[in-house]
């Protein structure tokens, strides 16, 4: 579905990705995965054309730089790391602009399906208790919910994530990510995202993209990537070791 | 499932134009000579179906003095204010406005570069200084925001604002540098710089409505992107907005209207910041109540402002930017805090 080719990504003199190529597929769950630095999120940003970029990014076949924003936009949806709210929005009005790419103009009042499409998002995320509430004073795992829910009224076949659940706690953490993970059962779908937790990305991905300084250093199936001898060399420390050594403690 | 909509009911539309109404009724009937309601209103029926106007009644005052001016500031309100919503929202900061981010002393010094260089466009009385001014409100825009861009990545409230600031300081020296050579056309500029809407013909009515319908209708088909804007510029994109094209679009929506503004009316502070602000505690931060609001909210500040400025020491006039400017400091500052807070 998504498939990027010789990706590079400068700021200024600065190279923060190198000739990185991925293909995601459909059912697909690709995380990227390497530590701070290595370019994951500035990946996203040249996906989601936050950024310019060098070598090619193609949806469905066609460069996405071809796409009018609002084709783009009911194709991808994305979740960034930080959200917040400029202005006293109600979450219902923060969700709704999720139809945007998809009703426009002197139409958009009557867009019936995005109702119920809004609708849906709101319950999905456990928000309908809250749609007339003040976007400004959610909590931190609220925010992150309303953008969710967004994507979903959004209705995108790809679904793109840095740090979805980043700073949030762990019952929301589970929900996102159980969240995610039913809505990508649905076939034609996909989720590429960068997700910094290992544990996270082990139990809900399928494959991996394992990133350093720049560059791939493996990519493929997770157990494939996600080895001993690769987390060393990236991380520089005996990840599995450490990790069982975590575990224990719950023992 | 309840239907939902973002416009308001047409009743409140009515009242807004009800209480229009009232105000310019107001502003006309009150000033140095006070006019019975019952005379300026036989004056404006009978005019306006071209009757026999009855003996004794002002009809001078009123038609030619009075109703062109409150016209004039009514309009210059609704505009300024309109404009201040936009920003606000495109910039997703309360304290854009043409005033603090540099855009109205740019097109001042548009304006005060035509009126001493006699830089004259062929069609219109006024259309060099008008022609200048917008092209100098978007140029200052554009220096402006490119330069926070440069300066900050991030284009943070704080650094637009620091340079907006700086920016009108650096115009208001070109400005006096021009007078001190312009010797001949001194009298004209100086008296315009004041801001001030007295003297103002039905001629700018026409511009500035003209205004208003194009660029305010161009603003107003933006509402959805504008409140995509308000709640992030990222978050804009990725739900689909066309974000460079809609910013460039409004920016130079905006700017034109601001160098009409400016070409009739002199600077007058304030109003753009702190009427949205006003306004969007009330009907809350959806552009497609805020903007429409914004436009009327405006128009009646402005022609309160415009009639203090007339009568709290009459005989003496004072120009309609002292009061705003007095008005909106204080405002300005509450605002700041209460977001420094929140934030």
């Amino acid at each position: 579905m998504l498939k990027g080719e010789h990706v590079t990504v400068r700021y200024g003199d600065h190279t923060v990705v190198n000739d990185l190529s991925f293909h995601l597929r459909e059912g697909m769950w690709l995380m990227l995965a390497g530590p701070n630095g290595a370019g994951k999120s500035s990946l996203i940003h040249a996906v989601s054309q936050g950024v310019p970029y060098g070598g090619v990014i193609t949806l469905e076949g066609k460069d996405v730089r071809r796409y009018k924003p609002t084709q783009l936009a009911q194709k991808i949806g994305v979740l960034s790391q930080k959200n917040n709210v400029g202005y006293a929005f109600s979450v219902e009005e923060v969700v709704s602009l999720g139809r945007y790419a998809h009703a426009r103009g002197f139409l958009a009042g009557k867009d019936e399906q995005g109702d119920a499409q809004v609708e849906y998002a709101l319950e999905l995320t456990g928000l309908t208790g809250l749609r007339k509430a003040n976007a400004l004073k959610l909590s931190g795992g609220e925010m992150q919910r309303m953008f969710l829910a967004q994507v979903f009224a959004q209705d995108p076949s790809i679904l793109i994530l840095d740090e979805p659940a980043n700073h949030l706690d762990l019952v929301y953490q589970k929900h996102i990510f159980s969240l995610i993970s039913e809505w990508l059962k649905t076939p034609g779908r996909a989720v590429l995202s960068v997700v910094h937790d290992l544990n996270l990305a082990k139990k809900y991905g399928t494959h991996a993209v394992l990133m350093n300084n720049g560059s791939c250093v493996a990519q493929g199936e997770l157990a494939q990537v996600l080895t001993p001898q690769n987390l060393q060399t990236v991380y520089n420390m005996d990840v599995y070791g450490w990790m069982r050594e975590m575990l224990a403690q719950w023992q | 499932m309840k239907k939902k909509t973002d416009h308001f009911s047409w009743w409140m539309y009515a009242l807004y134009a009800l209480i229009l109404a009232a105000v310019m009724l107001l502003c006309i009937c009150v000033g140095s000579v006070n006019i019975p309601l019952k005379n300026t209103l036989t004056v404006m029926w009978n005019t306006l179906w071209g009757l026999e106007l009855p003996q004794g009644v002002s009809k001078n005052i009123i038609l030619k003095v009075r109703l062109p001016r409150v016209m004039n500031v009514a309009l210059v309100g609704a505009c300024l204010s309109l404009c201040g919503a936009a920003m606000q929202g495109l910039l997703r900061n309360p304290l854009a406005d043409g005033t603090t981010l540099g855009v109205s002393s740019g097109a001042s010094l548009g304006a005060v570069i035509a009126l001493a260089f006699g830089v004259a466009l062929p069609g219109m009385e006024n259309a060099g200084t008008v022609g200048m001014a917008i092209v100098f409100a978007f140029l200052s825009l554009l220096l402006i925001l490119s330069l926070s861009y440069v300066l900050d990545r991030s284009m943070s409230t704080h650094s637009i604002i620091l340079i907006g600031v700086i920016f009108s300081m650096f115009t208001s020296s070109a400005m006096n540098l021009i007078i001190t050579f312009a010797q001949e056309q001194v009298k004209s500029i100086v008296f315009w710089t004041m801001g001030s809407l007295s003297g103002t013909h039905y001629r700018h009515s026409l511009l500035l409505a003209a205004g208003l319908l194009v660029c305010g209708g161009i603003i107003f088909g933006h509402a959805r992107e504008l409140n995509a804007f308000a709640v992030g510029e990222d978050n804009a994109r990725h739900i689909g907005v066309n974000v460079i094209k809609v910013k460039l679009t409004i920016l130079i929506a905006v700017s034109v209207l601001i160098g009409i503004c400016v070409s009739v009316s002199g600077t007058i502070g304030f109003v753009g910041l702190v009427m949205p602000h006003m306004t969007r505690m009330v009907v809350g931060p959806n552009h497609k109540r805020l903007l429409v609001s914004s436009v009327f909210s405006g128009a009646v500040f402005l022609m309160l402002a415009d009639l203090a400025a007339r009568t709290l020491l009459s005989p003496v006039e004072l120009s309609i930017g002292v009061v705003t400017s007095l008005v909106g400091a204080v405002a300005f500052i509450i605002i700041f805090y209460r977001t420094r807070k929140a934030g």
